[in-house]
Formats: structure tokens, C-alpha cells, sequence
């Protein structure tokens, strides 16, 4: 054997140099992967579809440039970010356990905790990709179609990427959850997909109290910033209900710091969470 | 000088003891077998030693490190190979094993080299560029093997190493772990192939039911618990007189039994090593019996093995 002639007496990178090197190879497998495309794909045509949809206007396409962009992008970015998070995020842990990846790194000289920041973000780079797409879509039916961008524009948007880092997190914390990748894929998709809007309309509905504990409240401000004024924070409303007596509803709306601090606590939260899963998670 | 330690080390799942207060320390340049039964704890141990899982109670040591607490120290200079380990399929083996060179701190200008040499070692050479979604469970496991080889580690804990080879490719994997043997490294494999822990390594563990039965170097195990016997199995062409046949073969030095299997079969048990072997296939031979075939039946390994592993059942 030739390769005796090393010494190993190299040091070993520090654990953020380690969580770089993860990140690299991760995305490099993401980005060969088939699952990529198919989410490629799926963007493009959501983007395409809202183009068509665009191109004949109906009476809901409102014709001023921030109208335009609410009802274009702020009713769709919303899904392409859960679609991304749950297409990348869903299974990166679980898979290390499933597929047995984590054989192959984790009996080396690495913390846990790099080898999940650095999935983490090569899941948070792949998904900024379909945003990017989604977003030179968006622009481009903006430009040909009311010739303009708000700044707005630029808000919600940043404001989508930042629901990205709260989603993709919540995601890797059901994927540190379980060692099953379908199990960890399902509950992502049918919490994100499913239930918080159930929840969010069964509680603004029937119990009338803002919903500040839903992550998808909070993304809520990705929309809003495009209304202009922006949203009251409540409004209420008389309606008469079933046995002819007068009901009053409540619609509520997050504020920018509002909606800022429910993703920054979900995506702080569901990160220590799943980190500590995934370091404590044993591999048999 | 490489060592690793077990102190106490315990592994429970609910009421299941997977492994019970296992102490035991290994050091030096040598290649240890960690023999035992499925289910003895074999795996755990190693899993243990490389973070895969942690201890319920005790400590693993790798160079007097703890490998829960001190992770990055205690690996940095541990090749391993754990179970069957998959690799990202869309990466190549060039891409992987770069990953973990880079993971272990091989500096940039030798990692192309190194990667290139332990991918020659187990012979994926033609293979090292293309994506690995597409390989064999034999081709990944030595992939495998040549990622625990990276960046020339002073210990190797290997689980099963030959598992899911074809018969070449397990010769060729002994034939690694031999050459490694004496290059200031300590080699901790464990294996259900007793010729093969035979063949390889100086001293053998033995675990069961999650406990250390005896650890001791190999001519010392044999000797105190197989009786020193090895048996061949000889094959005639045609049926002698058995009782003169036996009588005869029992009069030889160092023969301690001869009996028929059958017409044409015969078991000789006899104490010693291969010299002795071959002195008495010269001497049936010249009996001019017509013998075919002549094959080792059990090692003293294999005895010692069964009558410690039968005396905790």
C-alpha cells in the first residue's frame, strides 16, 4: 500500500469548515438528484399556469402593479416555499437513517451538529433556487403585463425566503423526529399543506382569537405587504347568523414584526429541537 | 501508540442488556478479532467506539479519549467501516471520498493522491468516476474500505469487513488488512468468519449475551480452549478396512483420533499447525489408499469458539 507514506497527523477543520464541506456535497447530490427537477419542473409550471391565467385576466387580476403582484405571487410563493422545504428538508435526516448515509459520515472525526447545519443549508441554497425561478417568473409577467416592480415587491420576497428558513427548519425537525423518510416527508406535507390552514380557519372562524402559534399566520405578511394601505391588524364584521341573530367576525392580519417573530421563534425553535434529536438520535 | 478502551461500557434498550460492563483494553500495533454469536453485542461495541450510538452507562476510549465527549479528538485518526454504509448515490467515489478527506483534514495538495491510491487498493480504479446509485453492494463496500483508509489512520475498527464481497473480493480485503498489520496501526475487526479471523489477526475477543468471555492472543486461546485440536476430513476412492486404516493413523505422532464418517470418509483430529497437517497427508499418502481429497474440518478456533460460546448458553 502506497498511500503509507502519509502522515495523519493533519488537523482536522473546525466544525464550521466541516458543515461548508457537508453543504458542498450535499447540494452537489441535491442538485443531481431527480427530486430536484421534479421541483424544477413543478415551479415552472405553477409559473406558467399564472402566466396563462395572467395573459386573459379575469375580473379577479387586478390591473395596478401592486395588485398584480398580490394576487400573482403572494397567493403562490407561499406554496412553492413549503413545496421546496418539504422536497428538501423533509427527508434530509430521516434519509441518514433510513438509507444508512449516515454510516458512511457520521463515524468520522465531525460533530453531528455540522453534519445538520450543513445539510441545512445546502437544503436552504437548493430551495433558494426554485425562489430564484419562481421570482424571474414572477418579475418577467410583472414587466410584460403592468411594466413595473414595486418595491413592495422586494419586501415580499424577502419576506418569502425568511419563511423559507422558518419552513426548512421545521422540516428538518420532523425529518430529526423520525427515522422513516416517507413518515418524515408525510407529516411535513400534511401539517404544512393541510393542517395549519385547517387550524387557522377553524380557530379565526369558530373561536375568533388570533392564530399568532401558526407559522402560516405569520407567512401571512408575504401577501399583506403587497395590499396597499397594508391590512388593519383585526377587522370585525356584523353578519347575521343561522337563527337570524346578528354574529360578529373577526379577521385577523400579522404585523411585519409580528409575522417576523412568529418565524423567527418557529424557525429558533424547531432548529435547537431538531439539532438535539439528531444529536441524540442513536443509528441502530 | 494506538489503543482503545472499553471501562464499564453498557448498552441497554429498556430491559434488553445489549452489552453488560464490558471492560477491555486494547493497545498496540496488532490486528484484534472481536469474535461472538449474532446478537452478542459485536456491532453495539463498534457502534459505540464511532458515535453512532452512545452508552447507557461506562465509557469508550479511543487513545484515551472519550469518544462521546471528545468526538472530533477521539476520530481524528480512525478509519472505520460500520454495518454496510450507503453512500449519497449521485455522488462518485472520487467525490465521496474526497468529502471525508476534507472531513479528516487531508491537506488539498495530497488529497487527489490519497483518494486515487485508496481507490486502487480495493481496486475501483475503472470506477472512480462514476456515480456510485449505480453500484454493486460488493463495489460499495469497498469504497467503503478505502474511505476507512483515507488519510493513513493509526486505528481501524472494521464491522464485518468482508460482508457482501464475492470470495475474490474477500481475499482481497484480507489481503489489505494483512499488509496493514505491522505499519504502526491497530486493526479491532469483528467477524462470524472464524478461518478469516484466523488468517488475519494476533489476538481475539470473545463476546456473548453482551459480556467479554476471554480476550487473549490467539495461540493462547486456542491452546487453553480447543483442546489443540484441528481436524481434517480425507476422501478415498474406494472402502479400506476401516479398523486397520484408524489404528494405523492413530499410531502417528501428534494424531489424537481418527474415526469413519463414512465408507470412503474419515476424520483425523490431531494437535499442531500446518507442518503437522502436511506431515500427515504425506504419510496417508504413502499408504497408497487412494486419497482424493484431504480438507480441514474444523480449526482450533472454531473448537475453542464453540465450547466457550456452548458454555454461556
Amino acid at each position: 500500500m502506497t498511500q503509507k507514506n502519509f502522515e495523519s497527523k493533519n488537523t482536522v477543520p473546525g466544525s464550521i469548515a466541516q458543515a461548508g464541506i457537508i453543504t458542498k456535497n450535499t447540494l452537489l447530490d441535491y442538485i443531481r438528484s431527480r427530486r430536484f427537477y421534479i421541483l424544477l419542473s413543478i415551479t415552472v409550471l405553477i409559473g406558467l399556469l399564472l402566466t396563462i391565467v395572467a395573459y386573459y385576466r379575469p375580473q379577479f387580476f387586478p390591473s395596478s402593479e401592486l395588485g398584480f403582484y398580490s394576487t400573482w405571487w403572494g397567493i403562490s410563493v407561499s406554496f412553492v416555499v413549503v413545496l421546496s422545504a418539504i422536497f428538501f428538508g423533509g427527508d434530509a435526516i430521516s434519509g441518514e437513517f433510513q438509507n444508512k448515509t449516515g454510516y458512511f459520515g457520521v463515524p468520522n472525526p465531525i460533530r453531528r451538529s455540522s453534519i445538520y447545519v450543513g445539510k441545512w443549508f445546502a437544503a436552504l441554497i437548493a430551495s433558494t433556487v426554485m425562489i430564484v425561478v419562481f421570482t424571474v417568473i414572477a418579475v418577467g409577467n410583472g414587466l410584460y403585463f403592468v411594466s413595473g416592480v414595486p418595491y413592495q415587491f422586494g419586501e415580499s420576497l424577502l419576506f418569502s425566503w425568511i419563511y423559507l428558513v422558518a419552513v426548512l427548519s421545521f422540516t428538518f425537525f420532523f425529518s430529526s423526529l423520525f427515522k422513516s423518510s416517507s413518515i418524515s416527508i408525510l407529516v411535513s406535507a400534511i401539517l404544512l399543506l393541510v393542517v395549519f390552514s385547517l387550524v387557522n380557519e377553524i380557530i379565526v372562524r369558530f373561536v375568533q382569537i388570533e392564530p399568532w402559534f401558526l407559522i402560516n399566520y405569520g407567512a401571512q405578511i408575504i401577501g399583506s405587504v403587497l395590499a396597499s394601505p397594508y391590512p388593519p391588524h383585526q377587522t370585525s364584521v356584523s353578519a347575521p347568523g343561522f337563527r337570524g341573530e346578528t354574529v360578529q367576525i373577526n379577521t385577523f392580519n400579522a404585523s411585519i414584526p409580528e409575522g417576523l417573530a412568529i418565524m423567527g421563534i418557529y424557525f429558533a425553535v424547531t432548529a435547537i429541537i431538531g439539532l438535539i434529536l439528531f444529536e441524540r438520535k442513536e443509528f441502530n | 501508540m494506538p489503543s482503545i478502551e472499553a471501562v464499564n461500557l453498557t448498552k441497554q434498550y429498556g430491559s434488553f442488556i445489549a452489552l453488560s460492563n464490558l471492560n477491555l483494553k486494547i493497545e498496540g500495533t496488532k490486528c484484534v478479532g472481536f469474535l461472538g454469536p449474532n446478537g452478542s453485542g459485536k456491532t453495539t461495541t463498534l457502534k459505540m467506539f464511532t458515535d453512532l450510538i452512545r452508552p447507557s452507562k461506562g465509557e469508550a476510549l479511543i487513545n484515551g479519549v472519550n469518544v462521546h465527549t471528545q468526538k472530533k479528538k477521539a476520530l481524528a485518526s480512525v478509519g472505520t467501516l460500520i454495518e454496510t454504509p450507503e453512500i449519497y448515490a449521485s455522488l462518485t467515489p472520487r467525490e465521496a471520498l474526497t468529502m471525508i478527506a476534507e472531513i479528516r483534514g487531508v491537506p488539498h495538495a495530497e488529497r487527489k493522491k490519497q483518494v486515487e491510491e485508496v481507490v486502487a487498493e480495493v481496486r475501483m480504479e475503472e470506477w472512480i468516476d462514476k456515480r456510485v446509485g449505480r453500484f454493486s453492494k460488493g463495489m460499495k463496500q469497498r469504497i467503503c474500505i478505502a474511505s476507512a483508509l483515507l488519510n493513513n489512520p493509526t486505528l481501524l475498527l472494521l464491522d464485518e469487513p468482508t460482508t457482501g464481497l464475492d470470495p475474490r473480493g474477500m481475499s482481497e480485503v484480507r489481503d489489505i488488512i494483512k499488509s496493514l498489520k505491522g505499519k504502526n496501526r491497530l486493526i479491532f475487526m469483528s467477524s462470524h468468519l472464524l478461518g478469516e479471523v484466523s488468517d488475519v489477526c494476533d489476538e481475539v475477543a470473545l463476546i456473548d449475551h453482551g459480556k467479554l468471555i476471554v480476550y487473549d492472543t490467539l495461540p493462547n486461546v486456542t491452546s487453553k480452549f480447543s483442546g489443540g485440536n484441528n481436524v481434517v476430513e480425507v476422501g478415498l476412492v474406494r472402502p479400506v478396512d476401516s479398523k486397520i486404516l484408524t489404528q494405523t493413523i492413530k499410531s502417528w505422532s501428534d494424531v489424537t483420533n481418527a474415526e469413519k464418517i463414512d465408507d470412503k470418509n474419515y476424520k483425523i483430529s490431531f494437535v499442531g499447525g500446518l507442518e503437522v497437517q502436511e506431515r500427515i497427508l504425506n504419510e496417508i499418502v504413502k499408504l497408497n489408499i487412494g486419497v482424493i481429497s484431504y480438507k480441514p474440518a474444523s480449526s482450533e478456533l472454531e473448537d475453542a469458539y464453540l465450547k466457550l460460546i456452548t458454555a454461556t448458553l
